[in-house]
Formats: structure tokens, sequence, C-alpha cells
């Protein structure tokens, strides 16, 4: 039959829809039951088209058609095949009528639910990649008798890298940007509530298919999957393949979102200069995230299609270029850095005056600032190629665009130090863990000049220098700044505080245990040991020992870390007070529990919410009373949140 | 500026100004890698510590006001209690920025110097070394040796252009002498990282990639690869590389071509291509 307009009161007439249910109830155990379909079929069809000799097709199809029934299981397909075929829909996907656990473990449409299942799944695959730096520290024990073969250490290598790589690129945008920005800019819910969902469940199947690696030989090639190495890795480099597409795309789609949601749902009175600059720190990873992913998902393609059919994008002797994926993946690659710090430097620059008591000191230097590392960073991937060979001439600059970086970076520790200034600061957890990012972040930072002017880079590239560097900027920097968000917004997301007591402990530890672990890989790297290496000088055996002891330690803080998250929030039956950092933000100024629907009416923002110690700041907004329907700007934001 | 705020900043400026010249006396003591074998390395050296000495301050300066704030500004008693409302001071920020600015430009612009600096020849009049006969397209004048780095899973190998090509498993190189080094790969990418001599240069399948480096000093020096090449990238180092001086190096590349007679190599070529899908023996 026709097609149905199903458009509640008025527009055009109905057309009766016909009644039609799928034959399995969408729920995650019929995703799983689908993947393992869909990865029976893909490997069949793969097996009948190996067209290249060695590399077996059938695992990339099996993964990438595993993923494909996975969402439709979990019910992806229902909307759009309901709209296609004329069939009834049912308001919410299963998942949104529940209630409890099975709620979360479900496809829901709800920012706030989606916001938990991002927190929970990227910190289990911390865990997995912190389990690999692990094993990576214990077989650097000996220099010459590691305890696992080569091959294995490699692909741990990789593993434990492309891991962290998932976890960085949406542990903040993921978790605290999905829960906490519908609140920051006074709305219901995102603009695109089933592409938000669809961002997280993109993330469970690259995991899965990320650790499934060593049963196909794992692979060799670390993060960045240079050709013409990924040529010879077994069928283990299909997880990367697959995989890092997959994030590629919960990037590109959470961008969008983030991005459409952020110019069109502001609440009135939310404007551009009170946007809280958490939400800037979003916007701008999402611009990144929107225009880079998609070069990362084509350059997969390009290499599956080099393994899988010689196709020769990548293949010298064949006519085509290594320097091409090269170009292709840091084009990605530097922009995705980026993605990490930027929502990073705006959770650091959210707390800091929350917990100084004062306003943004430069709040609109501040958000030049982030727009300008959002700009710069698409001018400067080439400082990964500049012992390559590629274009010398240009290597002037790529050297200059890489250190003006460090401009609109000084901004922000500008801003922050302004902000501290004479100011009454509270040392909470949250407010400890964005004063030791400032620390890692300024040492991250420094090393990053060193390694930016090519005659000092030309000693430090592809050195353990440049391993600490980023080992600095991304755990000491961004993964800080994740666990200050946690303790700072775990009340808030979960209805129950945090152990001050353990967080400061964690805090402590956690802070000398990562700079006496990582400080001295600057010094392992200028002493000549290369990254990626599974046998080094005899002589740096007391350093990488010492290395390996407080990597240990740092991996027990975090453990610390779970002890306090899983207590706190299962065994701990006390609900935290509603505002207990008593702060201006919005999301604040609810009640604990949230309610499921965010604002009864949608609030009229009237102040900036850092406004302490103004006798002229008026209250943050305005939440109470009835909608008043003759206001267009209280119309303006009156869009339901049951997308059907 | 009021009058608290006038004695913080007088605090920390001194405090500042104490520590960082300390730091900076201590930075000139430090040398840091990779030394003074080769013209290049002791330019990286003298950047390095550059760096080091221009970072001192910086950092001096953010741990103090992390320091200084943590313990100063801190909430006093129970309770909490609003800071000054300030918005922001339009002055510091321009001079902040223009300060990021005047550091950045200078040190690209020593970035630059260096890299042109970097293959410039050095005029040595007590050199023996005729200037290279073969140079291809891309050399520049004045280069004495021209030597060729074959990357393979997991070694280098070494030919040497104006020996007929003779290959050896070792680098050794003539002291006083304008080199110019041809980098190339067989199979995957590699990284020729000659340490002590101060160059690193890409390894790739079909580039000839071409780097320049001005012996110092005699001595020996270990060669790594600096790119993932795959298991056993980690083994392939060579520590037994030679700078020597010019009468040695004549002795053995004389010997070196003995050797090579009865080998059948293939042609000198900028670059050579097997199949990449092949691996390493």
């Amino acid at each position: 039959m026709a097609t149905a307009a199903l458009v509640e009161g008025g527009g055009p007439p109905i057309i009766q829809a016909s009644e039609r249910r799928l034959v399995l109830p969408t729920n995650i155990l019929t995703g799983i039951l689908l993947a393992a379909v869909g990865y029976w079929a893909g490997v069949q069809l793969g097996n009948g088209f190996t067209l290249n000799d060695g590399h077996n097709t059938g695992v990339l199809l099996g993964y990438s058609f595993a993923s494909i029934m996975f969402l439709v299981g979990v019910g992806f397909a229902n909307y759009p095949l309901a709209r296609l075929f004329g069939w009834r829909v049912t308001p919410q996907p299963a998942g949104d009528d529940h209630t409890g656990a099975w709620r979360y473990l479900n496809l829901s449409l709800d920012h706030k639910v989606i916001g938990v299942q991002y927190l929970v799944a990227m910190l289990m695959a911390m865990l997995f990649g912190g389990i690999g730096a692990m094993l990576i520290r214990t077989n650097l024990l000996d220099p010459t008798t590691p305890i696992v073969p080569p091959d294995r250490y490699l692909t741990l290598v990789s593993m434990h890298s492309v891991m962290m790589v998932f976890v960085a690129s949406a542990a903040i945008v993921g978790p605290f940007g999905n829960f906490f920005v519908p609140y920051m800019i006074g709305t219901n819910r995102m603009a695109f509530p089933r592409l938000e969902a669809l961002s997280f469940w993109l993330v469970p199947p690259a995991i899965v298919i990320l650790l499934a690696a060593p049963i196909f030989g794992g692979f060799q090639t670390g993060w960045t999957g240079y050709t013409p190495l990924s040529l010879q890795a077994e069928e283990g480099f299909d997880s990367y393949i697959v995989g890092f597409t997959l994030i590629g795309l919960a990037l590109i789609v959470s961008g969008i979102n983030m991005l459409t949601t952020i110019i069109s749902l502001r609440a009135p009175g939310m404007t551009w200069t009170r946007l809280p600059i958490f939400v800037w720190g979003v916007f701008s990873a999402s611009i990144l995230g929107t225009f880079a992913a998609p070069i990362l998902a084509a350059a997969l393609v390009m290499q599956s299609l080099d393994r899988t059919m010689n196709m020769s994008f990548f293949i010298s002797s064949n006519g085509g270029s290594p320097y091409l994926w090269q170009n292709l993946f840091w084009f990605f690659g530097h922009p995705e850095v980026y993605i990490f710090i930027l929502p990073a430097f705006g959770i650091v620059l959210e707390l800091i005056p929350h917990f100084a008591r004062k306003p943004l000191w430069g709040y609109r230097t501040a958000v030049v600032g982030l727009l300008g590392v959002t700009l710069l960073s698409w001018f400067v991937w080439q400082h990964h190629l500049f012992m390559s060979g590629v274009a010398p001439a240009l290597r002037p600059f790529f050297m200059l665009s890489t250190e003006m970086i460090s401009i609109p970076t000084g901004i922000v520790f500008l801003v922050a130090f302004g902000t501290l200034w004479q100011a009454k600061i509270s040392l909470t957890v949250p407010m400890l863990f964005c004063l030791g990012f400032l620390f890692n972040f300024l040492i991250g930072g420094l090393s990053g000049v060193f390694l930016s002017d090519v005659p000092s880079d030309v000693t430090l590239h592809g050195s353990y220098f440049s391993m600490a560097h980023f080992h600095y900027t991304i755990v000491g920097g961004e993964i800080f700044a994740i666990v200050a968000a946690t303790y700072y917004w775990f009340p808030k997301m979960t209805g129950r505080m945090l152990n001050t007591t353990l967080g400061k402990i964690h805090f402590w530890w956690m802070f000398i245990a990562f700079n006496l672990a990582f400080m001295p890989l600057f010094a392992a790297g200028l002493l000549d040991m290369p990254r990626r290496v599974s046998t080094y000088a005899v002589s740096l055996q007391t350093l990488n020992d010492w290395v390996s002891f407080w990597a240990y330690l740092l991996f027990s803080s975090m453990v610390l870390f779970a002890v306090n998250l899983i207590w706190s929030w299962f065994f701990n039956f006390k609900t935290a007070p509603a505002n207990p950092w008593e702060v201006r933000s919005i999301e604040w100024q609810l009640p604990t529990p949230l309610p499921r629907r965010n604002f009864a009416t949608i609030p009229v923002f009237t102040g900036g919410p850092y406004d302490y110690g103004d006798p002229k700041a008026k209250p943050v907004a305005d939440l109470g009373g009835p909608p008043d329907r003759s206001d267009p700007g209280r119309m303006g934001g009156q869009l339901e949140p049951t997308p059907s | 500026m009021n009058g608290p705020s006038r004695i913080h900043t007088l605090r920390l400026l001194v405090a500042w100004a104490v520590l960082s010249v300390i730091g900076i006396v201590i930075a000139l003591f430090i040398r840091l890698p990779p030394g003074d074998q080769s013209r290049q390395a002791g330019d990286e050296s003298s950047l390095l510590q550059l760096m080091l000495i221009l970072s001192v301050p910086v950092f001096v300066g953010v741990c103090l006001f992390i320091l200084y704030a943590a313990f100063v500004f801190r909430q006093q008693g129970k309770g909490l209690v609003d800071g000054p409302p300030s918005y922001g001071n339009f002055r510091i920020q321009v001079a902040w920025v223009a300060v990021t600015a005047v550091v950045v430009f200078f040190l690209a612009g020593v970035g630059i110097a260096g890299l042109n600096g970097a293959a410039q020849a050095t005029n040595f009049s007590t050199s023996r070394l005729a200037t290279s006969g073969t140079a291809p397209v891309g050399s520049s004048a004045g280069h004495q040796v021209q030597v060729q780095v074959i990357g393979q899973q997991w070694y280098f190998t070494y030919r040497y252009a104006d020996y007929g090509g003779a290959e050896s498993l070792h680098l050794v190189l003539p002291v006083d002498a304008n080199i110019e080094i041809h980098v190339t790969s067989t199979d995957i990418l590699h990284s020729f990282w000659a340490y002590e001599l101060g160059i690193k240069a890409d390894a790739n399948p079909g580039v000839d990639n071409i780097i320049y480096v001005t012996t110092m000093h005699t001595g020996s020096f270990t060669v790594r690869c600096a790119e993932l090449c795959g298991i056993w990238h980690g083994n392939m180092f060579d520590t037994s590389g030679k700078v020597v001086s010019q009468d040695e190096f004549a002795t053995w590349i004389a010997q070196l071509q003995k050797d090579n007679a009865d080998l059948k190599l293939p042609p000198y070529a900028p670059a050579y291509f097997p199949s990449p899908r092949v691996k390493g023996a």
C-alpha cells in the first residue's frame, strides 16, 4: 500500500498504515544473534570471493555484516523499514519501554541513558587498553628475552593503541557531551536522537571486533596501519579496518548531531556568548569529527580494497604510493588528536571557574583559543612526515603551523590562570584533577615544541620521546580531564556521590605514578630507544624497569577509581544532594535524580554560567512557571522529546 | 592594580625570576644528545639545548602559578565565598598572545635556518676525497661521498655509488667529508636512524630519499630502524657503524670492492622494485 504520513494534529489526511511486526523483538539479544548470523553469512560470501592471493575476504565481510546485522537486531532498522513500507511505528524503541538495568542494555533515544551507556562502555574499553599497557610493560622488563614473541608483542602494542584511540576519541563527547550538552543549552533532546543512539551502538561492535584481532593472527602495524606493512598483516588487520571505520562513523554522526543541536536547539537566552565553555569544547571537537573522520573511513576502505583486491592505491610497485596513506591517515590523524583534547580543554575551563568561584576570565578569548586550535589543526598533519622524504620544501611551513598551535593553547592556560588569580579555590577532587591536567599538559605541550622543529625532530622522531609526549597530552591531559569530569558530574548522572577520600588518594596516587612512569621515557627517547620495539639496549634496562614499576602503580590507581565507582554507584544508597558543589551551572539547578523529561518547560536563560561574585549577576535561568505560549521565544524551544 | 594584587604579582615575579635563572644555569650545563660526531648532530644538540633553556621559564612560571594559586588563593574556613568578579583584561590577553607569538616565530626561524644549514656542504681544506663524480638529480654541489642505504626486513645494507656500487652490511664513512645519503627500501617502510650522526630518513619502496651529513669526528655509531617494520623491528639495529680517517676509509673501500668482485649485485639504481608482499627471510 501507499506510505503512511504519521502527522499528528493536522497536516495532510492520514493514510491508514498496515499493521505489521518484525518477526523478532528488537533488543540486544536479537542483536547478538543476528550479528552471529551476519558474521557467518559474510564469511561464506567472502570465501567465495577471495580475489587476491593470500588474503581471505571472509573475515572482512564477516565483521562488516555482523556489525550491520547487530544494529538491525538492536532496533535501528525498525523506523526506516516502517516508514518505507508503511507499517505502524511504535513511538519509542524497546529500550525506552523498560526500566532499570535492562533499559541501559537496549536501544534508547534518551540522551541521559546514552550518556551512561557511553560512560560504562568507555570505562570498559579503557580497562582493556590499560591491561594491554600492563602486558606491554611486563614484556619490557627484560631487554633481550621478552615473555611473548615479537609478533604477539606488536599485536599487544597495536591493540593497546587502537583501543585507547577509541577511548580518547569518544570518552568525553560520548558520556558527558551527550548527557550534559542538552541540559546546558536548555533542550529536552538532541537534534537527531536516533543518530545519537547510533553513535553509541557503533562503539560496542568496534570494541568487540578489535578484541577479536588475536584470533586471526593479530596485527603488527600500530595504530597508524602504514602500508605496505599492513599488506603483510594477516586477517587480524581486518579488525583494525572494520573497528576503526565504525569509530569513524560514530565520530561523524555524533559530530553532525552535536553541531546541529548546539546551533539550532539552544533555549531562549542561551546566546553564543553565554554558551558554557564545555559546550564550546564539544562544538569545536565536533567540527573536527564531522570533517576529519570521513577521510579516515574512506582511507580505510581503500586499505581494505588494497588488501583484498590489489587495488593498488598504496602499492608502489603497482603505481600506488605509501605516501598517499600517510597523508590521508594524518590528514585525519592530526585533527583527531584535537578531537581528543578540545573537549578536555572544555572540561578544565568549565570546572575551574566553578571551583575557583570566579567568572571565567577572558571567556571570548578562550572561545577564540578553542576555535583557533580547530582551524590550525587542519594545517599541521605533515609534521608526522618530516622524515618521510615527501615535499621537503613544505617543511618550513608545517614547522611554523605546528608551532603556532602553541598560541591558542597558551590562551587556554592564560584563561585558566586569570580565573585562578585571587580566586577562592576549593580543592575538591575534580579541581585537583584540573590542576594536575594543567601541569601534565604543560609538559606535553613543551615537549611538543621540541618535536615540531625539524632539526630537533630528526633525533626525536619515532623515538620514545614522541611516545612520552603524546602520553603526557592524552593520559596526563585528556584522561585527567575525563576523571575530573567523572568526579564532578557523577552525582548528577547516577544520583550518587563518589567517595571524596578515595578520590583524593586516587589523585595523588595517579598523579605521582603517572609522572614517575612517563618522565623517564623522554630520556629513553633521547638515548635512542625507538618506539614499538620488543627488545632494547641492555643499558636501558634499569630505566625501563623503573617505568614498568610506576606503570603498574598507575594502573592500580585506576583500579582504585573503579572500586570507588562501583562502590559508590551500587553499594551506597544515599542520594546525592541536588547541587553538591553549590555551582551556578544549570544542570545542578535541577533535582537529583533527574526527571525523565529534562525541563517541564523550556527554560529561559537569564545569566551566564560563571557569574560568581558579581552583584549584578542574574540567576542562570528561569526554570519555573507554566509555559507562556504567547511568548514566541519559548515556543521556539517547544520541540517535543519523543520522536516517533 | 589593587594592593593585594600588587603583592601577589611581586612575589610571583621575584620567585619566577630567581627560579628561572637557577633553572637556566642548570640547563646550560646539560649536554643533550646526539653529540658532535657530525655537524648536523652538533646543530641538533644546540637546538635541543636552546629549547630546554627557553622552556625553563615557561615550566617554572606555570608550576609556580599553580602551586601559588593552590596554596594562597584557597577558600578559608567553612562556607563558600565568591572571588572577585573579574571578566578579563584585554591588555594582558594581547600581551600574552604577542609574547607566545614572538617565541613561536623565533623558534620557527631557528628551525628553518637549521634546516637549510643541514644540507649545506662544509669546505674542508685538508680533505683528500674527490667530489662525487656521479651526482644524480637533486644532488647538491660539494658532496664528496654518495652512499645508498637500502632498508629491508630486517637489516640495512649500504652501497657506495662512487665505488662501483660496492655493498656493505655496516656503514663506514670517512671523517671530514660531506656525505650524501640516499635512503630507499626494497619491501616496506623503514626509517634509517644513525643516532650519533644526528640523521634520520624514512626508507620508502621506490623512493630515493636524500639527506646530508658532514662528519666531524671519528668514532662508532649505532644505526637503528625508527619506523615500525614488522616483527623484528626491535632487532633491526647495527652498533658497528664507524666514522674513520680518510686513509682508513680508502683502505677499507678498496678491500670492500675486492670482496664484492665475485658478487652478482644488481646494478646501482636510485630505487629497487621487488614485490612488497614477500615477507623477509
